[in-house]
């Protein structure tokens, strides 16, 4: 008999290794844990556009892996995404979308709309069942006026004048409630969502570290990058570390000296008709 | 694991530090008060003064640890009602740890670290497991923070292998001061990578004059 055809490769997770999984955990295997944003981001609606905000910290359980990362992401230069959940999942998936979008913007000739990131992230993440774990905040300001999403792992979405996401989301969220009002100016919802991010920092331990802004606007996009450091170290030695030679125990030395090159022979070359 | 009916024990996070000099002893300890991902108050005490040369710095499951170190004071009383002195460094060592032993089946979750002076006025520190497993050492941390801690003074502080004969001083060289920002510097390290521990650092020195008692602030995110 000859090979049988093979079929086309098929797109999407290969469950396959599920049972050999299963017996590995059953006989005691430890899972690497992945590394999750455990995160405050949020953003909301004002009078001229939207201003997004997150905080700077990625933890691995309980050590922070990353003191300044940067969790909003790039969609379209009038639309921006801010991730929490797993690091990997949101960074992939707002890459993702970002790149259909440029694609689509030069099919269409047209600036990208926020409806149109939402269906596709919303699209996505549904059909891998919420095994992505990408909880994100997206908000843009687009033809028909700014815009803000919240989208959650499953694929569901919320639109809302003022949202928060994350582990964090729970204080930022009693910030934005007692001081949330329709038609804030751009300094009143910068201030506003800073303080937000704030309450995420020092209040949620699965965040901390510095306040990053965005602020999206009819025609033009700032994103302020550590607009506010709240986090100084406090105590640093004066004295300072010296590492002198002998600090570290050689136990033991060994010299290998690099043999000398084989020279080539010239012409005749083999591979040459 | 919260979700189990029957689990007993929580962790309230923290980390615990103390360095023998050779006339005085740094205990020092963080001040959160944390239980998953919230703080429950910035300011509480992980260290207990049990006698006039021997301070207790305990992190773990604050429930058992206020147990402990209640039970240990009582402890205390009776012995100084007996014996008409204060308990010595080395006996409340012993003494913590047949108190942990005693639960062996049921331990306090509390990781211990004593320090002190022993009876010639020299440092004297003892680190424990949860169930009373000692060892005199010259240096030693516990809690969510001991394991990017415990390097670095490994480093800084080099005492000697405890298995080289004959049987040398364990305590550092170092001076009061330099123990004391060596300490401040280490916390703050592992307060920019460890969750659980922040906010403020309280430092306890006990020389031949007495216990002293300072205050560092952490970072409180």
């Amino acid at each position: 008999m000859g090979r049988m055809t093979e079929l086309p490769t098929k797109g999407g997770f290969s469950f396959d290794l599920c049972t050999r999984n299963d017996m590995l955990l059953k006989n005691g295997l430890q899972m690497p844990p992945f590394r999750k944003t455990g995160t405050t981001i949020v953003g909301l609606v004002f009078q001229d556009g939207v201003v997004l905000g997150a905080d700077t910290r990625a933890t691995e359980g309980p050590i922070v892996a990353d003191k300044n990362c940067e969790k909003i992401h790039f969609m379209a230069p009038n639309i921006y995404c801010c991730g929490a959940g797993t690091a990997a999942d949101t960074e992939a998936v707002t890459d993702m979308v970002s790149s259909q979008l440029q694609l689509h913007r030069y099919a269409t000739g047209r600036e990208s709309r926020v409806v149109t990131a939402l269906t596709l992230l919303k699209s996505h993440l549904f059909s891998y069942q919420g095994h992505v774990s990408a909880a994100l905040v997206l908000g843009g300001f687009d033809v028909t006026g700014p815009h803000l999403h919240t989208v959650y792992p499953h694929g569901s979405t919320d639109t809302l004048p003022f949202a928060t996401m994350g582990s964090g989301s729970l204080a930022a969220m009693s910030v934005f409630e007692s001081k949330y009002r329709e038609g804030l100016t751009r300094e009143e919802g910068i201030e506003l969502v800073a303080e937000a991010i704030c309450a995420g920092i020092f209040n949620d331990l699965g965040s901390g570290s510095n306040v990053d802004v965005c602020v999206i606007t009819e025609g033009k996009t700032e994103y302020l990058r550590n607009y506010q450091l709240p986090n100084p170290r406090t105590y640093i030695s004066s004295k300072g570390y010296t590492f002198v030679k002998g600090q570290t125990e050689v136990l033991s030395t060994k010299i290998t000296s690099i043999q000398p090159k084989v020279e080539a022979v010239e012409g005749g070359d083999a591979m040459e008709e | 694991m919260a979700l189990r009916g029957d689990w007993m024990y929580e962790n309230n996070g923290g980390t615990c530090v103390a360095i023998a000099g050779i006339d005085y002893c740094v205990v020092a300890a963080d001040t959160r008060l944390s239980v998953g991902y919230n703080i429950l108050t910035r300011d509480h005490s992980k260290i207990c003064s049990l006698a006039d040369k021997v301070v207790l710095a305990s992190s773990g499951f604050q429930g058992d640890i206020r147990a402990l170190h209640k039970n240990l004071a009582a402890r205390h009383l009776l012995y100084q009602h007996q014996h008409n002195k204060q308990m010595s460094c080395p006996a409340m060592g012993q003494l913590l740890s047949n108190t942990l032993y005693y639960k062996r089946f049921f331990p306090y979750y509390a990781f211990n670290v004593l320090g002190g002076l022993d009876n010639e006025g020299k440092g004297c520190v003892f680190t424990y497991d949860a169930v009373g497993s000692y060892e005199r050492v010259g240096y030693s941390t516990q809690g969510s923070g001991s394991s990017l801690i415990m390097p670095v003074l490994d480093n800084q502080l080099k005492s000697p292998s405890p298995l080289l004969l004959p049987a040398r001083d364990a305590v550092t060289p170092l001076s009061e001061t330099e123990a004391v920002d060596l300490v401040k510097d280490v916390f703050a390290s592992a307060t920019e990578r460890d969750i659980y521990t922040g906010d403020k650092l309280e430092i306890v020195v006990i020389n031949a004059s007495g216990i002293k008692r300072e205050y560092l602030e952490l970072r409180k995110d």
